[in-house]
């Protein structure tokens, strides 16, 4: 049994539909990625799999570890394990990083039925995670994503993934805006989640994050649908030539 | 919420079964309902006053006979009948559940969430004859608050009942009285002038900074002050003093209307910090039975670089109504208002400030974060005055209003007045709504939907809960959501 299997998927927004018959099956261990031309849905799918209100299941079925992920609410899923890296994380002004992190963690361990962290054990626990993202003591006690460059943004992301353990991984364009330096701790990052246990799907457009996070497989979405899956040289093959092949096959 | 007043409401009906059986049992201190003068020399008298006192009380109810009741603010309350109530000695203990297993589980579990002892609990959910046990379950045991009044003591402060430092203090409490609220002030404050029964008395005497916070949990939960309390305060000069009134979790109350009048004096280079958490019951989801929270709050900074602040977090109540306000007469003197109010269902709530800034240099701050969800209104009613004299004068207004759903509304009212061209008054407001999108990213990390609104609305209330004492603060925390549980989903 794969761990995530999306099969035959449809789903709209605000009545127009976006996936049309999408299916992808990811295996724990293995790291998967798409890309897409801008529009595509791969966002959309993103929250399809995270539940999010507004993004309408029309057809297909996704089944997270045997269950039917569809039947679970959005705080139920993150508790399974589904974690979504946001595209455009959000901000929550007067809620310091390390409330909102120690509040995420413990709402997850408490599902688990493993107890909580009192404030100081939690600064300890988060301690090595933080220094590996570069992420300092003074950024986690501002108000989160507040005034948060682009970059540290992201690393903030990669700090929630790691401290919460998830199963499956969904980053959504993490890679994006980030200089050189910042992508390659963010890479480190993802790479030290990967384990026969995980599955990560890396949702970009560049070539470039998959120099440093080898993957699996690579598919490509474009109307709707995975229209073309490969290994890494698929990735490569597209920088050189572009989505036309497939927008035009669908026109 | 809905949860928790329900509960509350079945406490009560519970205690409604009992109503009939108890009425022989009545207080032998019982006086008849009704207001009129017998009755106001009756309660001087029970409370062997000395005669000024009771002069007093007579001219300010000659006074509210005269007043008619306001109805400028917005919410909008069915007339009270004032002559069909207790004003001493109401028949007590006919309504109360025998033991915590007569009340409702649900509010237990409220209680539960709080952290609160079971001892405790049972003075809250006015359990039978709980007040003498309860006392030591709240402070841990009747020798420490002795022990605390002791080391008062050694420093000069007089902290205890009103009645009582009217016998020990009576200059005091006479100079003081009455000065910052004078009974012609308002409808309500004449009423309290005339009626009130109990009430704290705070002195701190010059260059005295007070050890530790004093806190209406040693006093009010042991007795009954009923429902037109009055607190005076005065801060000698250079002195220091915190003061905490109040109660996390819901208190059930036969009194609807609650009057009560708080006077606060701070004289040269001393400072008052006063914080309230306000949690009285708030009615059913449709404001049915609710507490009407009718309170006058008023400090005098009189002296030169004297401080008030006012923090309140106010929670309960199907009205509320009050503006602590600061009337800035010592030049550089500092007034602060720090407010969070949380409306939901039914409730109704109208509060706000008034600085009035008097002598030069005086500053004000004001940060009120209003909070409504389900059918709830509230108004931010805030009045900054600069008069003739108040030269480099400073005020600085920050409204913040965040709605839940779509059927609550939120109003900002600011009246600014100013007399002196050096004054600079200064007012920012925003009103905005919970984020689907920070609902979401929440719940994605794992949160469900209340813990989520929680945090969120703790963030936006964070200035404001940052200023109350620590203790205060982590228990305001979780009232903020337990207050605005059922709001969303
Ligand atoms: N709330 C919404 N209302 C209307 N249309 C929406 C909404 N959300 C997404 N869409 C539309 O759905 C389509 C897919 O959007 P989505 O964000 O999934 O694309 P994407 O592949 O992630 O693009 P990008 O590469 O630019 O991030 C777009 O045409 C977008 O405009
Ligand atoms: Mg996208």
């Amino acid at each position: 049994m794969a761990m995530l299997e999306i099969h035959d998927l449809h789903a709209t927004v605000d009545g127009k539909v976006i996936l049309n018959g999408l299916n992808l099956t990811i295996d724990a261990g293995e790291v998967h990625a798409i890309m897409g031309p801008n529009g595509s849905g791969k966002s959309t799918l993103s929250y399809v799999l995270t539940g999010r209100h507004g993004y309408e299941v029309t057809g297909g079925k996704i089944m997270f570890d045997g269950n039917d992920l569809m039947q679970m609410e959005p705080d139920e899923r993150a508790r399974e394990g589904v974690f979504l890296a946001f595209q455009y994380p959000v901000e929550i002004p007067g809620v310091t990083s390390m409330t909102f992190l120690r509040t995420a963690v413990n709402a997850v361990r408490e599902h688990r039925g493993e107890a909580p962290f009192d404030p100081m054990d939690f600064v300890k626990h988060l301690r090595k995670s933080a220094t590996d993202l570069n992420i300092s003591d003074d950024m986690l006690k501002r108000a989160v994503n507040v005034g948060f460059s682009g970059g540290e943004k992201k690393r903030m992301e990669m700090l929630q993934m790691a401290a919460l353990e998830p199963r499956i991984s969904i980053l959504d364009e993490t890679d994006s805006g980030l200089d050189i330096d910042a992508l390659k701790i963010v890479a480190d990052g993802v790479n030290a989640m990967r384990s026969s246990e995980r599955g990560i799907l890396l949702i970009t457009h560049y070539q470039r994050l998959l120099e440093y996070i080898e993957p699996d497989h690579v598919h490509v979405l474009a109307q709707g649908q995975i229209v073309k899956s490969g290994d890494k040289s698929l990735a490569l093959e597209l920088e050189e030539k572009g989505y036309s092949e497939f927008l035009d096959n669908a026109a | 919420m809905v949860s928790n007043t329900e509960a509350i409401d079945q406490v009560r009906s519970i205690g409604d079964q009992y109503k009939y059986g108890f009425v022989t049992d009545i207080d032998s201190e019982f006086a008849p309902k009704g207001l009129n003068e017998d009755i106001i020399r009756l309660i001087s008298k029970k409370k062997e006053e000395p005669e000024w006192m009771l002069e007093m009380r007579l001219k300010a109810y000659a006074h509210w006979l005269t007043m008619e009741e306001p109805t400028w603010q917005k919410p909008k309350y069915s007339a009270i009948d004032y002559q069909d109530s207790y004003y001493y000695a109401a028949p007590k203990t006919t309504e109360k559940p025998k033991t915590l297993d007569d009340v409702d589980p649900k509010l237990l579990e409220t209680y539960e969430k709080l952290g609160i002892p079971l001892r405790e609990q049972e003075v809250l959910a006015g359990v039978q004859g709980a007040p003498a046990v309860a006392v030591d379950a709240v402070f841990d045991s009747v020798s420490v608050a002795t022990t605390y009044k002791a080391k008062l003591e050694e420093q000069g402060i007089i902290f205890g009942s009103i009645s009582e430092a009217m016998k020990t203090h009576p200059e005091l409490v006479r100079k003081y009285l009455g000065s910052v609220v004078p009974y012609g002030d308002n409808f309500f404050a004449a009423l309290n002038a005339a009626v009130f029964t109990d009430g704290s008395f705070v002195y701190i005497p010059k260059g005295v900074r007070c050890p530790m916070e004093l806190s209406t949990y040693f006093r009010i939960n042991a007795e009954n002050t009923g429902q037109f309390e009055r607190t005076l305060i005065v801060a000698d000069e250079g002195s220091y003093v915190s003061y905490l009134e109040g109660c996390t979790a819901p208190q059930r109350d036969e009194n609807q209307l609650h009057a009560a009048v708080v006077e606060l004096v701070a004289m040269d280079d001393a400072e008052i910090k006063y914080s309230t958490v306000q949690n009285w019951y708030p009615g059913d989801e449709h404001g049915r039975g609710g507490i009407y929270n009718f309170v006058t709050k008023r400090a005098a900074c009189r002296g030169r670089n004297s401080k008030v602040s006012w923090t309140q977090v106010e929670t309960g109540s199907a009205i509320t109504w009050k503006y602590p306000s600061c009337i800035l007469q010592g030049d550089n003197s500092t007034g602060e208002f720090y407010s969070v109010a949380i409306t939901n269902n039914a409730q109704l709530a109208d509060t706000g400030t008034k600085m009035i800034h008097i002598g030069k240099n005086t500053r004000s701050r004001i940060i009120s974060k209003g909070i409504s969800a389900g059918k709830s209104d509230q108004t931010y009613r805030g009045l900054v005055r600069m008069q003739r004299g108040a030269d480099s004068a400073r005020n600085y207004t920050q409204c913040d209003s965040l709605l839940i759903g779509d059927k609550c509304g939120a109003h900002t009212i600011p009246y600014i007045e100013s007399q002196n061209w050096s004054a600079q008054v200064e007012h920012e407001a925003t009103t905005s709504r919970i984020g689907e999108d920070q609902l979401f990213y929440c719940q994605q990390r794992g949160m469900g939907d209340e813990e989520a609104v929680a945090l969120i609305v703790n963030g936006f209330c964070r200035e404001v809960l940052q200023t109350l004492p620590m203790e205060f603060a982590v228990e305001a925390q979780k009232l903020v959501g337990i207050s605005l549980e059922g709001s969303v989903g």
